[in-house]
C-alpha cells in the first residue's frame, strides 16, 4: 500500500496568480489539499485610519489605491456616502459622467479579470487581446481624469471636471468595436475544449452557501441569485437605463467566467445609452459647500463594484473629516469561502478557484 | 523548530502580561496612579523566570509585556481618574463586579443630569436664584476639589490635575451632545414619518413578542443612512435577537453585508447591516460595549460571512467575540502591540 506524508506548501506572498501579496498555506496529501489557511494584511495600509486625519476630499485618492483595478467605483462609494448624509443633490451631467466612468471601469475592470484568469490557467494570448482593449478604456479615463488607473476624479457633489471636447464621441465609437472584440473572445475561449474541462464543475457551491458566507457580485449572481445593486438598490442614474441582471445556476467557475463576459456587454448598452441621453448643460458640479462637512450621525451605504458589494460607513462628528470610516471592501467578503472550497479539491484546481474569486489585494487588505 | 521558539516566545509573554495585569490589580487599589504605572513597568522583569531562552527572545517579550503592561496601566488610570470626577467621591475601593459596573452608569447620568440642568439655564435671566443655585453648585465643586486633593495627596497632585481637565471637558462634550440630541429629535419630530416606519415598528414588535419587552437599548430609523431601520440591541440581548432576525421565517435576514466595530471614546460599539433576500428589505443592528472590556458574543454561528469581519474588529479595535471559532489578528502581525482604530491607540516599535 502507498503511504503518503502530508506536506505544507506555501503559495505566495509572491505567487504570480495570487495578483498581489496574498498568501496561502495548504496541506497537501499527495495532490489532494487538505487544509487551506489564507493569510492576508501583507497590503494592508490603514487608510481608514489614515481618513480620521483627512477631510473628505482628501480621502478620495486613498479609495483609489484600495481596488486599484477599479478606482472609480471606490471614488463613487465614498462620494455617494457623504452625499447621502448631506442630502446633496447632483446635476445630471455629472452623474452621467460618473456612470461612464464607472461602467468603463467595470469593463476594463472584467476584462483584467478574463486576461489573467486565462492566464493562470494556461492561456496566454486572451491575455494580450484584453490587455489592448483595456489600454483602450485607459486612455479614454486618463483623457476625463487625468490618471491611468488612480483617476481621483469624483468630488463631493460631482466631478472633478468636464469631459474633454469630443471624448463622448470616442466612448461612443468604442462601444461596437468592443463588442465585435468580445465575439473574438468567445470565438477564441468560450468554446475551448481545454477551457471547458479546466473550469466547469470547479469551485462549486450552492446559493445558500453563497448568501451564508456573505459573497457579492458574479460570486453570488453564478449561483443564480438576481440582485444587483445597480437594479434592485439603485443609485445616481442607473434606473434610467435598460439592462439586465446577469445570473447563472451552476454556481461554479465557469458560470462566473459567463457572468463577467455577459457583464461586459451589458456595460456597454449602459455606456451606449448614458452618451445618448447625457445632457449638454456643462455643469459638472452640485451646489456644495466650499469646506465639505458631512451632518453629525452615521451613515452605511453600498453599491455595485465589478467585484460585488462595496460599501462605506462614515460616522460623523459634523467636522471636515469622518469620526470613523470604514470600507465593506467585497473581496475581503468574497474571498472568505476560499478554505471551504479548496478542502479535498484536487491541487491543480488551486488557481482555477482562487482566481475566479476575482480578488484585488489592495481591496482585500484595506 | 522556529515554531517552538515562537510558541515559547508568545507563551512567555502572555505569562508576563497575566502576572502583570494580577499584580496591577492588587496594587489599583492602594495606590496613586503614577505609582501604578512605574510598578507594572517593573513587573515583568521580576516575574520573569530563569529559562534558557535566548537572550534577544526574552528582550523581545520583556519588551511587549512591558509595553502591554504599560498600556493598560494607562488605561486603568485614566479611568480611574474619570471615575474620581464623576463620582466626585474619589473614593474606589469597591471591588464587587456587579456594583462596580452599575455605580458609574448611574452616577454618570446624575452627572450628566446636573450638567444638562446647568446647561439648560437661559443665560440671560439671571434671576435670583439662578445665582444662588450657581453658588451652591460652584460651592459643592470646590469642596468636592478639596476633598479630591486631599485623597490624592501623596505626589500624585499633577496626574490629579490633568485628569480633572481632561474629566471636566470630556462632560461638557457630553453635555453639549445630549443638548444637540435633544435638538435633533425636536426637529424631528416636525418631519413627516420616514416610509420605513412602518417596517420599524413591525421588527420591534415582532422581536418584543418573542423575546420579551425589555430586549432594546433603543430602536429608530436613520434617515441619513437612506432610511435604514436601526436596532439597539442590549448586550445580553445582541445574540438573541441576531439570532432571531436570522431563523425567523417572516423576517429571513439570511445576508450579513457589512460587520465592523467603532470607538466612540465613551463606548464602542459593533454595527451589523443585514438584509434579508426574501423581503429584500434591509437592518441595521447595533450594540453598545464596554470599551475598557469589549467583549460581545459572535455571530459566525449564524452568517459565516461575519467571521473575517469580527476577526478585523478585534484586530484594529480589540474587541472580543466570544465563540467565535478562529479569532486572530487578520490583518497586522500576530505580534503587533495595540488595537490602531482605537482613539488611544500609541504606536509602539521595538526598533524605537
Amino acid at each position: 500500500m502507498i503511504r503518503t506524508e502530508e506536506m505544507m506548501l506555501n503559495v505566495g506572498p509572491q505567487h504570480p496568480s495570487t495578483h498581489g501579496v496574498f498568501r496561502l498555506v495548504i496541506k497537501v496529501d499527495g495532490e489532494t489539499i487538505v487544509e487551506a489557511t489564507p493569510v492576508i494584511g501583507y497590503l494592508h495600509r490603514g487608510t481608514e485610519k489614515l481618513a480620521e486625519d483627512l477631510q473628505y476630499t482628501q480621502i478620495i485618492p486613498y479609495t483609489d489605491r484600495m481596488d486599484y483595478i477599479s478606482a472609480m467605483t471606490n471614488n463613487y462609494v465614498l462620494c455617494h456616502a457623504v452625499e447621502t448624509m448631506m442630502g446633496a443633490e447632483l446635476p445630471d451631467r455629472a452623474e452621467y459622467l460618473r456612470v461612464l466612468a464607472m461602467e468603463l471601469g467595470r469593463v476594463a475592470s472584467h476584462l483584467v479579470w478574463f486576461g489573467t484568469y486565462l492566464l493562470d490557467i494556461g492561456a496566454v494570448s486572451p491575455f494580450l487581446y484584453a490587455f489592448r482593449e483595456r489600454e483602450m478604456i485607459i486612455n479614454l479615463l486618463n483623457e476625463l481624469s487625468g490618471a491611468r488607473l488612480t483617476f481621483n476624479y469624483m468630488r463631493v457633489g460631482g466631478v472633478k471636471w468636464d469631459a474633454p471636447d469630443g471624448w463622448l464621441e470616442k466612448v461612443r465609437e468604442f462601444v461596437p468595436y468592443m463588442r465585435e472584440q468580445l465575439k473574438g473572445y468567445h470565438d477564441l475561449v468560450t468554446g475551448n475544449e481545454i477551457f471547458l474541462n479546466r473550469v466547469k464543475g470547479i469551485g462549486k457551491y450552492t446559493k445558500e452557501e453563497a448568501i451564508q458566507y456573505s459573497l457579492s457580485g458574479a460570486n453570488l449572481r453564478c449561483t443564480g441569485v438576481e440582485w444587483d445593486l445597480r437594479k434592485h438598490e439603485t443609485y445616481s442614474v442607473y434606473d434610467r437605463f435598460d439592462f439586465n441582471v446577469i445570473t447563472r445556476e451552476g454556481g461554479d467557475a465557469w458560470s462566473r467566467y459567463q457572468c463577467r463576459m455577459a457583464e461586459i456587454e451589458e456595460s456597454l448598452k449602459i455606456i451606449e445609452q448614458a452618451v445618448e441621453q447625457i445632457p449638454d448643460d456643462g455643469k459638472y458640479m452640485g451646489k456644495v459647500p466650499r469646506i465639505i462637512k458631512a451632518p453629525k450621525g452615521e451613515a452605511f451605504v453600498r453599491i455595485e463594484s465589478p467585484r460585488g458589494e462595496i460599501g462605506c460607513y462614515i460616522a460623523s462628528e459634523g467636522k471636515k473629516e469622518p469620526y470613523r470610516l470604514k470600507f465593506r471592501r467585497p473581496s475581503f467578503y468574497n474571498l472568505q469561502i476560499l478554505p471551504k472550497l479548496l478542502k479535498g479539491e484536487n491541487m491543480a484546481n488551486l488557481i482555477t478557484i482562487l482566481g475566479g474569486v476575482d480578488i484585488v489585494l489592495g481591496e482585500v487588505d484595506g | 523548530m522556529s515554531d517552538d521558539k515562537e510558541l515559547e516566545k508568545k507563551k512567555a509573554a502572555e505569562e508576563a502580561r497575566s502576572k502583570a495585569e494580577e499584580l496591577k490589580r492588587e496594587k489599583a487599589e492602594q495606590e496613586p496612579p503614577e505609582e501604578k504605572v512605574k510598578n507594572s513597568k517593573i513587573a515583568p522583569d521580576k516575574e520573569e523566570d530563569p529559562s534558557d531562552e535566548k537572550e534577544s527572545d526574552k528582550e523581545l517579550a520583556k519588551k511587549k509585556a512591558a509595553a502591554a503592561a504599560k498600556a493598560k496601566a494607562a488605561a486603568l488610570a485614566k479611568k480611574k481618574a474619570k471615575e474620581q470626577k464623576e463620582t466626585e467621591s474619589g473614593k474606589k475601593e469597591d471591588t464587587d463586579e456587579e456594583s462596580s459596573k452599575k455605580k458609574p452608569v448611574k452616577e454618570a447620568a446624575e452627572a450628566d443630569r446636573k450638567q444638562k440642568e446647568q446647561e439648560a439655564e437661559p443665560k440671560d435671566a439671571d434671576t435670583e436664584e439662578d445665582k444662588e443655585k450657581k453658588k451652591a453648585a460652584a460651592a459643592a465643586k470646590a469642596k468636592a476639589a478639596a476633598k479630591r486633593k486631599k485623597e490624592a495627596a501623596e505626589g500624585a497632585d499633577g496626574e490629579d490635575e490633568k485628569a480633572k481637565a481632561v474629566a471636566a471637558a470630556k462632560a461638557k462634550a457630553a453635555a453639549a451632545r445630549a443638548k444637540k440630541k435633544a435638538a435633533d429629535k425636536g426637529e424631528e419630530e416636525e418631519e413627516k414619518p420616514s416610509p420605513n416606519q412602518p417596517l420599524l415598528d413591525k421588527y420591534v414588535k415582532v422581536l418584543k413578542d418573542h423575546l420579551g419587552e425589555d430586549i432594546f437599548e433603543d430602536f429608530y430609523i436613520n434617515r441619513l443612512s437612506k432610511h435604514v431601520p436601526t436596532l439597539v440591541a442590549k448586550r445580553d440581548t445582541y445574540h438573541r435577537i441576531a439570532e432571531f432576525l436570522r431563523f425567523n421565517d417572516q423576517l429571513g435576514f439570511d445576508y450579513l453585508s457589512e460587520l465592523h466595530g467603532t470607538d466612540f471614546e465613551s463606548h464602542m460599539e459593533v454595527y451589523v447591516h443585514l438584509f434579508s433576500f426574501k423581503n429584500l428589505q434591509s437592518l441595521a443592528l447595533k450594540v453598545k460595549i464596554d470599551r475598557d472590556n469589549p467583549e460581545i458574543d459572535s455571530v459566525v454561528d449564524l452568517w459565516q460571512g461575519a467571521n473575517w469581519p469580527e476577526c478585523e474588529a478585534y484586530d484594529l479595535l480589540g474587541i472580543r467575540f466570544r465563540n467565535h471559532p478562529d479569532l486572530k489578528r487578520i490583518l497586522l502581525g500576530e505580534d503587533w502591540v495595540g488595537h490602531p482604530m482605537r482613539k488611544d491607540y500609541e504606536p509602539y516599535d521595538v526598533e524605537v
